[in-house]
C-alpha cells in the first residue's frame, strides 16, 4: 500500500500543509503499516509555481520533515518530467527519500527515460506512473508501460487521474499490463473517486494483477479524492486481501490526525463529479472553481470544454483561457 | 552576392525545417545535411533538394575535410557538447539549436546582434524563443521579480532529441528568462499534448512585477503588443490568445505560435520559432562577416 495523502492530498489543501501537518500525518501513517508514503507538492518536485500554486513550505524542508517523522516507512517523491528535473531528484534523495514515482501522460513515457535511469543509479525504488490512462487505448498503454519497464522501473502504474474509469476498463488495462510486462516488474493502480468508484476500481485492479495500490487518508486528494485508505483496508479485510495495514490505525489517522487539519473534506460534488464525467485531470478542480468565480462562468462548463479539447495534466493555464472565452461568449 | 555556406547537423524535425528555411535565404547557402540515420526522412529530403548528405555524423565529415562557414546543430544537448569542441577546433561558427548552452544565449527578438563575434551561440529552446521576448517586454517597463513560463507543444512535434533533453529544456529556458528576459528569477515548465489533430504551440507567461499600478500595466500591455508585432516580422503566426491579465502583481500572457508548415504542418510552431530565430542569427552573422571581409 502506498499512501498519497501528503502528495495528492496537497491538491485538496492548495499545497498548504505546514511542516507540523506533514510531521503529524507522516507519523500517524508510520503507525499504520503502509509500505510507502508519497510526499511532495501535488504536482511533484518543482511543482511550486504560479501555474500550480505555491506550496506553503520549502520542498526540501517538507521532505525532511516527512522522512524524519516516518522512520519505519519508505518515503517517495513524485516527479513529472517537464516540471521536475534530475537535479530536484538528487536534492530529494539528500533529504532522505528512498523511492520516486516518475509520472508522464500515458502516451509520453519516453520523456521519463533520463529520470528513471538516474533514479535507478541512485539506488531508488522506481515507479513509472502513466497518467490519464483512461484517454489511451490499451495497446498503446502496453507499449508505453514497456518503455518505462525497459528504462528500469520496478513497477508501472495505471493512473486514473480523471477518476473516469469504471471496473471493466480497470480490469482490461491492468490485465493487459500484467500480461505484457516481465514478471519481475510489478503493476500498480491509482484511483480517483470522481465517479464514486475508487474502492471498487481498486479491488478490480487487484483481481487483475495489480500489487501496488494507492490510497489516502479519508481519500484526501485532487478532485473527489483518491481511494480512502481506511475504507479500502476494511473492504480488503472483508474480501480476504492481505494489505499489511492496521485498520484501526488507518481510521484513527484519518479522523484524529488528518480531520482537524483540513478545512473542507473531499467529496463528490457537482464540479468534482464533472471531472470524472468529462474525463478531466482531477487537479484542475480548485483552479476551475476559482476561474469560474472570477470570470462569472460555471465551473462545469469550463471542465467539459477542457475535456473536449483533450487537455492533459499540467495544462492548468488553459483553465483561465477557457474561462475568458466562455465569459466572452455569454 | 556571395553567400556563406552552411551545414545542418541533425536530420530530425528541427534540422529539416531549418533546411527548408535556409533554402530561401539570401545570405546563407545550405550545402550539407549531416545525420546518423541513412534512412531518415530529413536526409532523403536534403538529397532531393540537392544538398550533399552524410549519415556518418559530424566528425567523419570534418575529418573528410569539409569546411562550412557556419554549422547549425540540431541534434541533442549531449551530442552538441562533442560537436562544440570539434567545431571550435576547426574554427567554424556554431549555431546551437540544442539546449546544451555552450555559448551565450541569443533570443532573436531581443539580442540578435549582441554575440556576432562569439564562435558558438546558443538559440536556447523553442519555448525560450517564444517566451523570453515577452518577459523582456515586461522588464523593459518595470522590474520583474519572478517569471514563469509554461510551454505546451504537440507530442508529434517533439522528436527524440527534445524528449531526451527535457531537463535541459526547462533549465536552459528558465536561465534565459533571467539572463535575457531580465527577470530576477525564472522558471520553465514544458508539457507535451498528444491530442489529434495536434494543437498549436501554446505558451503562458507569468511575470510578477514590482509595481502593478494601472498606468504601469498600461505601459506593460503596450510594450507586449509592440514585441508581438516585432516577433511577427520573422514568425508571422506568433500571436496573443487573449489580452494580458493582471491579477495582483502577476501579469499573465497567453500566446500561440502557428508555423509556416515548411516541414511539419502548421501546428508545429515550436519548430518554426526556433528555426526562424536560428536563420535570423545566421543571416545577421553572414551580413556582419561579409561586410567585415569587404570592408
Amino acid at each position: 500500500m502506498t499512501d498519497v495523502t501528503l502528495r495528492d492530498g496537497m491538491h485538496a489543501v492548495r499545497h498548504q500543509f505546514s511542516l507540523d501537518d506533514a510531521r503529524a500525518i507522516a507519523s500517524a501513517l508510520d503507525n499504520t503499516g503502509v509500505a510507502l508514503i508519497e510526499a511532495t507538492h501535488g504536482d511533484g518536485l518543482g511543482g511550486s509555481s504560479i501555474q500550480y500554486g505555491f506550496a506553503k513550505e520549502d520542498e526540501e524542508a517538507y521532505l525532511r520533515a516527512v522522512c524524519e517523522a516516518a522512520p519505519h516507512t519508505k518515503v517517495a517523491a513524485l516527479l513529472l518530467p517537464g516540471i521536475g528535473t534530475v537535479e530536484h531528484l538528487k536534492r530529494a534523495v539528500a533529504c532522505g527519500i528512498r523511492a520516486v514515482r516518475v509520472a508522464t501522460h500515458s502516451t509520453e513515457a519516453d520523456i521519463s527515460e533520463q529520470h528513471i535511469r538516474e533514479a535507478r543509479s541512485l539506488g531508488l525504488d522506481v515507479v513509472g506512473f502513466l497518467m490519464l490512462s483512461h484517454m489511451t487505448e490499451t495497446p498503446v498503454l502496453v507499449e508505453e508501460a514497456k518503455k518505462m519497464a525497459s528504462y528500469g522501473a520496478h513497477c508501472v502504474y495505471i493512473v486514473d487521474s480523471a477518476g473516469a474509469m469504471l471496473m471493466d476498463e480497470v480490469t482490461e488495462k491492468v490485465s493487459a499490463l500484467r500480461d505484457a510486462l516481465p514478471s519481475e516488474v510489478q503493476v500498480g493502480f491509482h484511483a480517483h473517486n470522481n465517479l464514486g468508484c475508487s474502492v471498487a476500481n481498486t479491488l478490480a485492479a487487484i483481481r487483475a494483477g495489480a500489487v501496488r495500490i494507492d490510497a489516502s487518508l479519508a481519500g484526501l486528494g485532487a478532485g473527489a479524492g483518491n481511494t480512502p485508505l481506511e475504507v479500502f483496508i476494511a473492504a480488503c479485510e472483508k474480501s480476504g486481501i492481505e494489505t499489511g495495514v492496521n485498520l484501526y490505525a488507518a481510521m484513527d489517522a484519518a479522523e484524529d490526525v488528518l480531520g482537524p487539519r483540513i478545512s473542507r473534506p473531499v467529496r463528490t460534488d457537482r464540479a468534482s463529479l464533472t471531472l470524472g464525467y468529462a474525463g478531466v485531470y482531477s487537479s484542475f478542480l480548485l483552479h476551475a472553481e476559482r476561474a469560474a468565480q472570477r470570470f462569472g462562468v460555471d465551473a462545469r462548463d469550463i471542465l467539459v470544454e477542457l475535456g473536449k479539447r483533450k487537455v492533459v495534466g499540467g495544462q492548468e493555464d488553459m483553465i483561465v483561457d477557457v474561462a475568458v472565452e466562455l465569459a466572452a461568449h455569454k | 552576392m556571395s553567400k556563406l555556406t552552411a551545414a545542418i547537423v541533425g536530420s530530425g524535425n528541427i534540422g529539416t525545417d531549418l533546411m527548408v528555411k535556409l533554402l530561401r535565404s539570401d545570405w546563407l547557402e545550405p550545402r550539407w545535411m549531416i545525420g546518423i540515420d541513412p534512412e531518415s526522412d530529413g536526409l532523403r529530403r536534403a538529397r532531393d533538394a540537392g544538398l550533399e548528405t552524410s549519415a556518418e555524423g559530424l566528425k567523419a565529415v570534418l575529418d573528410a575535410g569539409v569546411r562550412p562557414d557556419v554549422v547549425f546543430d540540431a541534434t541533442s544537448a549531449k551530442a552538441h557538447v562533442r560537436h562544440a569542441k570539434l567545431l571550435r577546433e576547426a574554427g567554424i561558427q556554431a549555431i546551437d539549436l540544442t539546449p546544451a548552452a555552450r555559448g551565450p544565449y541569443v533570443i532573436a527578438a531581443v539580442n540578435l546582434a549582441e554575440h556576432l563575434d562569439s564562435p558558438n551561440v546558443n538559440m536556447v529552446t523553442c519555448g525560450g524563443q517564444a517566451t523570453v521576448p515577452i518577459v523582456y517586454a515586461v522588464s523593459r517597463v518595470i522590474g520583474v521579480e519572478y517569471a514563469e513560463i509554461v510551454a505546451t507543444i504537440s507530442s508529434r512535434s517533439a522528436g527524440p532529441g527534445t524528449r531526451q533533453n527535457i531537463d535541459e529544456f526547462t533549465e536552459t529556458t528558465g536561465k534565459a528568462l533571467e539572463v535575457i528576459g531580465q527577470a530576477r528569477k525564472g522558471k520553465a515548465i514544458i508539457i507535451l499534448n498528444p491530442a489529434n489533430p495536434p494543437i498549436l504551440m501554446r505558451d503562458t507567461i507569468y511575470c510578477v512585477i514590482d509595481d502593478p499600478a494601472p498606468d504601469v500595466f498600461d505601459r506593460v500591455r503596450e510594450s507586449i503588443e509592440s514585441m508581438v508585432r516585432h516577433v511577427q516580422t520573422y514568425v508571422p503566426g506568433y500571436r496573443l490568445n487573449r489580452e494580458p491579465i493582471l491579477d495582483g502583481r502577476v501579469v499573465s500572457v497567453s500566446i500561440e505560435v502557428e508555423g509556416l508548415g515548411d516541414y511539419l504542418p502548421v501546428y508545429a510552431g515550436n519548430l518554426d520559432i526556433m528555426t526562424a530565430a536560428a536563420v535570423k542569427f545566421g543571416e545577421e552573422y553572414a551580413k556582419h562577416r561579409l561586410s567585415v571581409v569587404k570592408g
